[in-house]
């Protein structure tokens, strides 16, 4: 068991390299320092001599790749990539190159925020979706079953853009049960992320109900239900103690992949309702063009993908025994 | 003088495709299985109907052309050399046949099928007194939707947003088609060392968060293309093709993003092809293996390729919504559902609220997004009910 994590874990490393090497390639060698350093201080009133200030103050001022001015390793290590990059690999995500704050502080306060909405969103959304789909599943071919998927199908066409922006109006301004947005330190932030969970859950829902339905319908239509049926057991008991467990593996496979991301937040959710996680902080960025900060949350954003992906592949041993660690 | 926009060729390709599909669903292949689900289910069909609407309505809005400009004398006004000067802005098919509806604009915002503004102003008497009133309108009752800030009839604004969102749901599964087709049947069908890399290649770009990899992406080159409204006269290469335009970009990158599915899909059928009996069997006939990756493996893998087509399509329109809200996606010029979304937020805060404009937006989006999620799954019960295909765009 020790031997297979080890392994999924080195091979993880040339796809994080990867990732490394395409964002530089991305954010440096395309779009160049000059070109940062113009947009950072503004189009109109910039001379040469501030742009390369800029560049000194933020590490661009080194050729991109290969410095060919250093002798030996520093040929290599004495460049924008190998200083930019290889920081990234023990998290030390560097400054920004607008407000030259800290990237890495600044990541590890704002996940808390991101993981207080996504968290219970993520929880509340799960069992809700597993229960009414095992409602559906149970009701299988009645009206309640046709009508459900078609409600499902329906609540999955809407853009979530609607769902927020009308239970924003609906729930906050017009009933004003809810703040329309912001956030507080402690339980105090209690009160103002229940709008955006549930709104998060209904946007997620229709999507996650029909996926788990069509997951236990194969499930309830394999031989070993029909055995347990056949032996006479109610079909509460044939549907919550085989058909459920079973449906688990690949119920496991869409959950554990998505649980790191809870630290990344929601870009949208965050910044309609201005809470002040990461993707608020990712959205800023973006608009402020800090291209550093972007580059940090994309690799931030591959390595929390990757450690999802090996969560499943562990996760999948643990529940399926016919899963092998070779 | 024609101009063809590169998105255009997508729309002019798609059209193609439609019609070798209506052709072929006599015979046996995959458009035939395919139009016996939708033919069967009566729902799907009509929704088929829905969305046939919405693509005549893209296409005719990729069909456009710049008139010559006229001198006072009504003839053609010409250059020193004596070539015809054009009106920049080209304007499409659409925009003719609703040309009413395009010029026909208020001072600002009118509610739906309103006679007077909806804000007050300083009208003046016919006494010369002047009052704050509600002005009446220039063409009361005209605006099925109203008018937005700058008087543009809401409805015709939603309608020139069918364009964008056919081409960023279909075109962008058009575009990367090839590449998921060529990597996934190399990969599963030689196997070995090119199965590895290939299996680098996507699972590394997988990793990388797709909204972000968009971001910097359309950072790099949205900025510079063609962004909707007036074609200026240097973006025109060939004197009609525009290439270099932003919504084409962002369908390359949104493809970039979403081929890693398909092309997983297709390298798993690819392997699971190479060991079947009659593959095996024109192996040992001594047909090359590039003869039989085009005669056997490809068209067995193309169910997968209509199935992801139909069922990313309503994914992509939605994430192109949330993309121009976000401000990374079409440019402002272009008529876009998510531009409206976006102009619409401040409109709810208004007193009394302008809600119109986000009516129009969710109408719009909602019916072309529903039938096509109907279409979608009908397509896929008729070629593969057993395909799963994850939880769709991030």
């Amino acid at each position: 068991m020790l031997s297979y994590i080890i392994r999924r874990i080195l091979y993880a490393i040339p796809i994080i390299i990867g990732v490394n090497v395409l964002t530089a390639l991305l954010f440096f060698y395309v779009n160049k320092p000059d070109d940062m350093a113009r947009k950072i201080l503004g189009e109109k009133n910039v001379t040469p001599a501030a742009i390369e200030n800029w560049k000194r103050d933020h590490g661009y001022n080194l050729p991109s790749f290969v410095n060919t001015e250093e002798e030996g390793v520093k040929k290599l290590t004495e460049t924008i990539f190998f200083q930019k990059s290889v920081p990234l690999l023990w998290f030390d995500f560097g400054r920004s190159d607008r407000n030259n704050i800290d990237i890495g502080e600044e990541i590890k306060t704002r996940m808390w925020p991101s993981l207080a909405i996504s968290l219970p969103m993520f929880a509340a959304g799960l069992v809700i979706s597993l229960f009414l789909a095992m409602m559906l599943a149970y009701y299988r071919a009645t009206y309640i079953d046709i009508w459900g998927v078609v409600l499902a199908v329906v609540l999955m066409s809407v853009s979530t853009l609607f769902y927020i922006i009308g239970g924003q109006y609906i729930l906050g301004k017009l009933l004003r049960l809810f703040p329309i947005s912001g956030y507080d330190t402690g339980l105090h932030a209690a009160k103002f992320l229940v709008l955006p969970v549930i709104i998060g859950i209904i946007a997620s829902i229709g999507v996650g109900v029909r996926f788990y339905r069509t997951v236990f319908l194969e499930e309830i239509n394999k031989d070993h239900i029909r055995t347990a049926r056949a032996k006479g057991l109610t079909e509460g008991m044939v549907l919550f103690k085989h058909a459920l467990k079973n449906a688990m593996i690949p119920v496991l496979t869409n959950v554990v992949v998505s649980i790191p991301f809870l630290f990344y937040g929601s870009l949208i959710m965050e910044t309609f309702f201005a809470i002040p996680g990461l993707g608020n902080f990712t959205i800023d960025a973006i608009q402020s063009q800090d291209f550093a900060i972007v580059r940090s949350m994309v690799y931030l954003g591959s390595i929390l993908y990757i450690i999802g992906l090996i969560l499943t592949d562990i996760s999948y041993t643990l529940v399926d025994p016919r899963v092998r660690f070779e | 003088m024609p101009v063809i926009l590169a998105t255009d060729l997508i729309v002019f390709f798609l059209a193609g495709a439609i019609v070798y599909f209506a052709f072929s669903v006599r015979g046996e292949g995959i458009a035939a299985r395919a139009w016996a689900g939708i033919r069967s289910n009566r729902l799907a069909l009509v929704c088929m109907a829905v969305l046939a609407v919405y693509f005549t309505i893209a296409l005719l809005d990729s069909i456009r052309y710049r008139d010559p400009v006229l001198d006072e004398g009504g003839r053609h006004a010409v250059t020193g050399k004596g070539e015809y000067i054009y009106n920049p802005q080209a304007l499409s098919l659409l925009d003719r046949v609703l040309s009413e509806m395009r010029t026909d604009t208020e001072k600002s915002y009118s509610a739906p099928f309103a006679r007077y503004l909806f804000t007050k102003e300083s009208v003046e008497l016919p006494g010369g007194e002047t009052v704050r009133d509600y002005p009446a309108l220039k063409h009361p009752g005209a605006h099925w939707l109203g008018t937005d800030k700058v008087g543009t009839d809401v409805l015709f604004t939603a309608i020139k947003g069918v364009r964008t969102a056919i081409v960023i749901g279909a075109g962008t599964t058009l575009i990367m088609v090839p590449f998921a087709i060529f990597f996934g049947v190399v990969a599963g069908f030689y196997g070995g060392l090119i199965d590895d890399i290939v299996q680098y290649i996507y699972t590394t770009l997988a990793s990388i968060p797709g909204v972000l990899l968009i971001v910097a992406f359309m950072l790099l080159f949205g900025t510079s293309g063609y962004q909707g409204g007036l074609v200026s006269q240097s973006q025109i290469s060939l004197s009609f093709f525009v290439f270099n335009e932003r919504l084409f970009w962002l369908a390359l990158i949104l493809g970039i993003t979403s081929w890693t599915d398909l092309c997983r899909l297709i390298r798993g059928e690819s392997l699971k092809l190479r060991e079947l009996e009659y593959v095996q069997a024109s192996r040992a006939f001594g047909v090359s293996k590039p003869g039989i990756i085009a005669r056997h493996i490809v068209p067995n893998v193309m169910h997968l390729v209509l199935i992801t087509f139909v069922l990313q399509f309503s994914g992509l329109v939605l994430a192109e919504a949330i993309l121009s809200y976000i401000g990374i996606g079409v440019g402002p010029q272009m008529g876009s559902w998510g531009n409206m979304i976006n102009t619409a937020r401040l409109e709810l805060s208004r007193d009394p609220i302008v809600w119109w404009n986000l009516f129009a937006a969710f109408v719009f989006m909602f019916a072309l997004v529903l039938p096509a999620n109907i279409v979608g799954d009908a397509v896929r019960d008729a070629l593969d009910p057993r395909l799963r295909t994850g939880k769709g765009w991030h």
